[in-house]
């Protein structure tokens, strides 16, 4: 079992407030996912030339009392990116001019238990182990502000309870997902994306699901195209719940046997394994309720 | 009548369900309202007093199971399992019912004016379900014996393995599931789902329902049949 919540804001005033909302949406589902907790909020994008990644110190010996400033500090001297860093918690977004791909590389020879969790121009993300309020208090998720985000309560089945196996996966840039089910084919997935030159990060079965819509994204796939190719290829159960720069995406496999239901206000679209999580939203008892039907998509926008 | 008035967001809902597990006679003609539901879990299980209860606002998982005699109805949407395993009395949802509604329901009657989720009336024992929306797949699977009243669509796979509970739908349906099979409707089906429908308050043509009925090839183990049905 685990829960989902996705929040999606449509005015300026909420934006401010997606942290604040989004707290009593993570924890309500702790029942479902006490284990592990996280949470991919995306904002207003960079300027084009412009990446951020998240990095997580939690594995590292120093934790959250890492040396963020040393290695910006270091990253400029090596790279002269212009790098700058937000930290919270066991987590640090680094900003810098450039792409991405060598950044990590000096990454990891630079501290190679840093864990990279995520890399864009919309997308930070904060995932840990713990019950959901203690890694909401731990990252001061109540203060996130942004367009959308994406998170998960995990209670695991599939892999060991560790803070990279914990949820939302990510791959490539301003992509990630979240899963209540269980794959059966992960595998298979994985040994048909590996000789394409696609590494995995974990031995989780959601982080197959996870690389496998974003290689379709990135073969040039819309994201309803990748969906279908989902449908296709992945084999088990699951309610996924997607974030990517301007949308959020919601499937669930033909059997429908992890729950969703969705809220919608002119204000926000709010999704959620069970009710009791929405159940405090402004405006909730005059919101639009459904539940989304098996094996369709739902793709909400910003 | 006596009214009793429980407010989710002050009171457990632990609290509300002992009150209403007590003696029966102390309930006998109460009506209750219950506000701020939240989509909490076994909302009124396991009553069993001819009580009447109001769920104001949306159920979690569960809500109503168990019921006896209770007259239970829930303003919002159900989630998973609405009155999964009911004896007697009734429960009526107002808005859309998840996955699972009416369960192995051995009496009484469920009604849901919106659409019910997959495996409506699996494993139905008994009970009657009048569902003015659709259905999901899978629904009625195992069915051995009660009634489903199916205003709209039928998903795929209905009445999967069916038994002798008999399925009425008015819209298109899906796909049939093993063994279940498209029966003329006899004057006495007609009297049936206009009862039924009459119960649930629905206005339909009782001529505009099919009849939808186990063919009974699966009652008999058939080893020719090489697994293909």
């Amino acid at each position: 079992m685990c829960g989902i919540v996705g929040l999606l804001v449509k005015t300026t005033a909420l934006q401010e407030r997606l942290g604040e909302l989004m707290v009593p949406m993570l924890i309500g589902m702790s029942d479902r996912g006490p284990d592990s907790a996280g949470m991919a909020v995306f904002s207003d994008p960079l300027p084009e030339g412009k990446r951020q990644i998240s990095l997580y110190s939690g594995l590292t010996d120093a934790g959250a009392s890492y040396d963020w400033q040393g290695l910006v500090t270091a990253l400029n001297a090596a790279l002269g990116v212009a790098a700058s860093a937000r930290v919270r918690g066991n987590q640090a977004v680094i900003a810098f001019e450039g792409g991405v791909a060598p950044v990590r590389q000096w990454i990891t020879g630079y501290a190679p238990a840093l864990h990279l969790m995520s890399a864009g121009r919309s997308i930070d993300l904060f995932k840990d182990i713990g019950t959901p309020a203690e890694v909401a208090e731990r990252y001061g998720f109540e203060s996130l502000r942004g367009t959308h985000l994406v998170g998960h309560t995990r209670m695991a089945t599939e892999s060991a309870v560790t803070p990279d196996r914990a949820h939302p996966f990510t791959a490539g840039e301003d992509f990630c997902l979240v899963h209540n089910g269980s794959l059966s084919n992960p595998n298979g997935i994985r040994r048909m994306l590996e000789p394409r030159g696609i590494h995995f990060d974990t031995d989780n079965d959601t982080e197959a699901a996870c690389r496998f819509l974003e290689w379709r994204l990135r073969e040039g796939d819309d994201l309803p195209g990748a969906l279908q190719k989902g449908f296709e290829a992945l084999d088990g159960f699951y309610t996924f719940l997607m974030g990517t720069a301007t949308e959020l995406a919601l499937i669930r496999d033909p059997f429908a046997c992890k729950p969703a239901v969705v809220a919608e206000t002119d204000d926000y679209v709010a999704i959620a394994s069970e009710f009791r999580s929405l159940a405090h939203l402004p405006g909730i008892k005059h919101a639009h309720v459904f539940e989304p039907a098996p094996e369709e998509m739902y793709v909400w926008k910003r | 009548m006596e009214t009793l008035r429980f407010d989710l967001a002050q009171e457990s809902l632990r609290s509300v369900n002992q009150r209403l597990h007590g003696p029966p006679e102390s309930l006998v003609g109460c009506r209750v309202e219950i506000h701020n539901p939240d989509g909490a879990h076994n909302i009124a299980v396991g009553l069993n007093a001819p009580v009447e209860v109001t769920i104001h606002g949306h159920a979690g998982y569960y809500a109503a199971g168990m019921n006896q005699l209770a007259h239970v109805r829930i303003e919002g949407s159900a989630s998973t399992g609405v009155a999964e395993n009911m004896m007697s009395g009734r429960v009526h949802v107002a808005g859309f019912a998840s996955n699972g509604a009416g369960a192995s329901a051995h009496g009484g009657l469920l009604v849901i004016e919106g659409d019910a989720g997959l495996r409506c009336g699996i494993s139905l024992k008994g009970g009657d379900i009048v569902v003015g929306g659709s259905v999901g797949s899978f629904s009625a699977f195992m069915a051995q014996a009660g009634r489903m009243v199916i205003c709209g669509n039928a998903g795929q796979a209905l009445g999967d393995s069916l038994y002798e509970a008999v399925l009425y739908v008015r819209g298109t349906i899906a796909s049939l599931g093993a063994d279940a099979q498209i029966e003329p409707m006899t004057e006495s089906d007609l009297q049936a789902v206009g009862d039924l429908l009459n119960q649930a308050g629905l206005h339909h043509d009782p001529q505009t329902f099919k009849r939808v009925a186990s063919a009974r090839t699966l009652y008999h183990w058939n080893a020719d049949a090489d697994q293909e049905y």
